[in-house]
């Protein structure tokens, strides 16, 4: 680490990469044109929309979840695999590494469950110079109904099966993508590993209804008045990516070079999966959503932030988070910590103070202007006692005495107060405060040393409970 | 009620006047409202609802214009508020209910509160629904209302609901009061006006108009109902009491918006001189530049810092082209036929406080047109000729004398609301008081056991 400039670039299962940028296999990489504009913009690789026997695709076939304002944070589809033939593709695939050799070009791959079908598609597709292999065992909609897809993706057994096929043919890695509609992901991830996959990647999308039109009754999207579940990305599905990404990288039996997939949009993001153990990652929704320019802040939100801790490569902080995720009984119980309110920064909006009162554990007050402090009201006789003291409001700054109501400091008895020794500090309240710091949660030092569930039951102070319960997270 | 000509049909067009008084604000579309009603914090025991004078649960309304439950949110405001359309669109909402957003103390701009209440009732009007009350089962009882503003509208849909009967006399053709005649077009458009009240008829409000009230007329509503609520507003506006203030060309502020907004005043002279600094002087001058004034002067005694206008008022104002002349003192209007201008004199304070007039600094300002803004007068002869029969109706400083809570007079039968209270607040005070008014004097009626 001599300390220059961080770089990018990086080694994915034997396939060097300028950079772990790729686009998913998606719209956005359905053509050679689109891939080497995406090239052009930035992106290090894309793995090439699924090649396969040609489909017909159903209008419309998108809808989407705004939350607040913001578009589309979490989007659903029930489009196929490609629509174009596989000659088309597999003559651009070659067109696009000739003209960008040190670009990477996955090729994604689904066709029946046949022995000489997959021989016959892994050749072609190397032949066009792909540089590796994506195993679609994961698009949830369509395709899983002529058994291929995630009808392949949710069986253990075709799951390894198959991956054995390809490999007895591929002279490239092999990488099979999971899905994640399955109550346990590393068990397709064993059986791909056991197949003789060179990597994996996650995850593909989720099974959604994504809504109701309240004046039609029909489900989105429409297709002539009928629906059908579809799968679901986007900003939505990241925390469930994360999880599967961290379960297959604790797994021994799982773990391979890995491939994140689901709600990146931000180098942020992308820091978060290449933590967890990810080797490169990839995008579809967020370059659906803002186009293939989104990839500019990836690399250079992505290195300033190197610089900052000081990471030369990718490789310096692979992984480094995956040591703190821990299975519960392994947590520290000898911990505890109370929220407390900065006074100086609160706005008085009592967000925090229903929060506690309904959602948590009763012991955020507003008393701080009784002498006695009052804790046996409830956020309705606050509320009835408040309507009665307006009933006849002055009118801020045309009464005379009460100009100062409107100011920008918040009155003390807006302010409430949190009695820490009953704070449990569950974070509600923190979370749902909308000023940034206002609550923050303190550590209150106990002075005994930490336990965990496991330690008190491995010293005999707790039951252990029933064992031999199968938990998916252990 | 079939005959009955709804009241913003009742109005002849006047698209000119109209075309010049665009929105002051122009209405949020569903795109921006929604971010904006979810960027409301949605407070609890929220400081914007206690600094609405009707208290509108404030947070309530804007959360359902996010879940897109727009007929619920138009119901909470009413609920509150009933004339909830005009205060949107009038109501000095900088120091009121915006005013105490607590968005202040973030450095953040406050929630619009009053754009996103003008969308949820704009998409009540224009859903063609009813008023989502409904009249109260018939008591039998029945109040008279004097003066068809704010106040007693609102006293009345409060009375209405609860089965009283209502009637409203007003000396003007239209119901309103202030709301029709008086706020500014660009704020509140005279047949917004309208429409709004031509909800409550739906409710049973009876309507007298161009029916004027003096002390006789009033010792008989006294015998003819079981309560009166006085929602008469204030007088004429003073006069100057300098010279040629007779002449053509003299009028004053409340007389040149109600023209302009009724249609029958559609141009004005090029240069225009607007006496007094408050916000209704504002209005006026604004008017006079929109209505085609080359040259509109403010002229004050005293300085920015003592006009009663709101800062945001001056600041428009400013915006609009209109100049301001302080410390000056009106000392006569010259002209021989027509006015031609107003005779000024620079004034000086003095170290006790008080001012006085600069020797040798008279200037005429010469005008075309002189709009007198120098404050109303009050009815309080009108109340001390009256002959009561449990007592005087008090009044002090010519304002009728009421609890602040109940709204009742010093004769318990009379309740008043409004300016003729207040000496002249904002149109959402008057709707506060009017909605007290009327569910004290429900609260009274039972209280009397008033036998039906
Ligand atoms: C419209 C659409 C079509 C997709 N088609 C494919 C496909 O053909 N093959 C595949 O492996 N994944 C397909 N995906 C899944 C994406 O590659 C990706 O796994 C998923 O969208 C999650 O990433 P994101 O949250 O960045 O969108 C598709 C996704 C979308 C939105
Ligand atoms: S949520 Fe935050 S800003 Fe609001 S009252 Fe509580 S501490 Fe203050
Ligand atoms: S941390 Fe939880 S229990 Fe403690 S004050 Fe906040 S909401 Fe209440
Ligand atoms: S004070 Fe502001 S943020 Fe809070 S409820 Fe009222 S409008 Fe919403």
């Amino acid at each position: 680490m001599s300390s220059s400039k961080p770089t990018l670039e990086t080694t994915f299962c034997g396939i060097s990469c300028l950079n772990p940028f790729w686009l998913a296999s998606a719209p956005p990489t359905n053509c050679g044109e689109q891939v080497m504009r995406a090239f052009d913009a930035g992106w290090g690789g894309a793995v090439w929309k699924t090649i396969g026997e040609p489909i017909t695709n159903v209008s419309s076939r998108y809808s989407s979840i705004d939350w607040e304002g913001r578009r589309m944070m979490g989007f659903n589809n029930i489009e196929l695999i490609s629509d174009r033939p596989i000659e088309v593709n597999l003559r651009e695939i070659a067109e696009v590494k000739r003209r960008y050799p040190k670009h990477v070009v996955i090729a994604s791959l689904m066709v029946e469950s046949k022995r000489e079908s997959w021989h016959d598609i892994v050749q072609r597709a190397e032949d066009a110079g792909a540089d590796g292999l994506e195993l679609n065992f994961g698009c949830p909609h369509g395709m899983s109904e002529r058994g291929m897809g995630s009808a392949v993706g949710q069986v253990p057994e075709y799951c390894e099966q198959i991956t054995g096929w390809v490999k007895e043919k591929a002279r490239t890695p092999v990488i099979v993508k999971l899905t994640p509609n399955i109550s346990d992901i590393r068990i397709p991830a064993r059986a791909a590993k056991r197949g003789g996959a060179d990597a994996l990647s996650a995850i593909n999308t989720i099974n959604s209804i994504t809504g109701i039109d309240l004046d039609t009754f029909q489900p989105n999207p429409n297709v002539d008045g009928k629906s059908s579940h579809g799968g679901y990305c986007g900003p939505a599905v990241k925390p469930i990516a994360l999880n599967m990404v961290q379960q297959i990288q604790a797994d021994a039996g799982s773990v391979l070079p890995l491939s994140g997939i689901g709600g990146i949009g931000g180098w942020r993001d992308v820091a978060e999966f290449i933590l967890l153990g990810c080797s490169t990652v990839q995008v579809c929704t967020a370059a659906m959503h803002y186009g293939y320019r989104i990839v500019e802040d990836m690399q250079d939100g992505l290195l300033n932030w190197m610089s900052e801790k000081g990471f030369a490569t990718l490789e310096d902080f692979r992984g480094l988070s995956l040591p703190n995720v821990r299975e519960w009984k392994q947590l520290n119980l000898n911990y505890q910590i109370v929220a407390r309110i900065h006074e100086d920064l609160c706005i008085g909006c009592q967000l925090c103070y229903t929060a506690c009162w309904d959602g948590a554990h009763q012991c955020i007050h507003l008393d701080r202007t009784s002498p006695v402090l009052d804790t046996t009201r409830t956020p309705a006789m606050v509320e009835v006692e408040a309507a009665r003291r307006i009933s006849s409001t002055p009118i801020p700054k045309l009464d005379t005495g009460s100009a100062r109501t409107i100011s920008a400091v918040t009155p003390l008895e807006r302010i409430p107060r949190v009695d820490e020794h009953h704070c449990v500090g569950c974070n509600l309240c923190s979370l749902v405060c909308p000023v940034e710091n206002c609550i923050t949660m303190e550590r209150i030092d106990k002075g005994i040393s930490a336990e965990s569930w496991e330690q008190r039951v491995a010293k005999g102070m707790v039951p252990s409970g029933a064992s031999g319960v199968m938990s998916t997270n252990t | 009620m079939s005959e009955r000509v709804p009241f913003p049909e009742q109005i002849a067009a006047t698209s000119k006047v109209a075309e010049r008084f665009g929105d002051l604000h122009p209405p949020l579309d569903r795109q921006a409202a929604v971010p904006e009603a979810n960027r409301c914090l949605y407070c609890f025991d929220a400081p914007c609802t206690n600094a609405c004078p009707t208290h509108i649960d404030v947070p309530r309304f804007i959360k359902k214009i996010a879940s897109g439950n727009l007929s619920g949110s138009a119901r909470t405001i009413l609920d509150a508020n009933i004339l909830g359309a005009s205060c949107s669109r009038a109501c000095p909402v900088e120091v009121l209910c915006e005013g105490a957003c607590v968005m202040h103390r973030y450095n953040k701009q406050p929630i619009q509160i009053a754009r996103l209440q003008r969308f949820a009732m704009d998409a009540l009007y224009d859903s063609g629904a009813p008023l989502p009350f409904e009249p109260g089962a018939e008591t039998g009882l029945s109040v008279a209302l004097v003066g068809a503003g704010p106040a007693s509208l609102a006293c009345a849909a409060e009375l209405r609901r609860r089965g009283i009967r209502a009637d409203l006399y007003d000396a003007r053709p239209l119901p309103g009061g202030l709301n029709t005649y008086g706020v500014a077009e660009y704020k509140l458009p005279l047949v917004e006006s309208l429409r709004e009240i031509e909800m409550l008829a739906q409710l049973g409000v009876d309507f007298h108009f161009e029916t004027r009230i003096d002390a006789a007329g009033l010792a008989e509503l006294e015998q003819k109902h079981h309560a009166v609520f006085l929602g008469i507003g204030l007088g004429a506006i003073h006069k100057l009491g300098v010279a040629g203030e007779r002449l053509p060309g003299v009028t004053n502020a409340l007389d040149l918006i109600a023209g302009y907004k009724s249609g029958s005043l559609t141009t004005v002279p090029n240069r225009v001189v607007v006496v007094g600094a408050g916000n209704t002087a504002i209005d006026a001058a604004i008017a006079a530049v929109r209505l085609g004034a080359i040259d509109v002067h403010i002229v004050y005694r005293r300085g920015p810092e003592q006009m009663s206008a709101f800062t945001f008022e001056y600041e428009h104002a400013k915006n609009e082209g209109v100049k301001f002349l302080w410390h000056v003192q009106p000392t006569g209007i010259r002209g021989s036929r027509a006015v031609e201008g107003i005779e000024l004199t620079k004034l000086d304070s003095t170290d006790d406080g008080s001012i006085v007039p600069q020797e040798g600094s008279e200037f005429v300002l010469e005008a075309d047109l002189i709009v007198l803004s120098i404050g109303q007068a009050t009815h309080s002869g009108f109340l001390s000729e009256y002959p009561g029969e449990f007592g005087k109706i008090q009044a002090e400083r010519g304002r009728i004398v009421i609890d602040r809570e109940t709204g009742q007079t010093s004769n318990p039968k009379f309740f008043a609301g409004g300016d003729c209270t207040n000496g002249g607040r904002e149109v959402v005070d008057a709707v506060a008081d009017g909605k007290r008014a009327g569910v004290s004097i429900a609260a009274w009626l039972e209280a009397q056991h008033v036998i039906v």
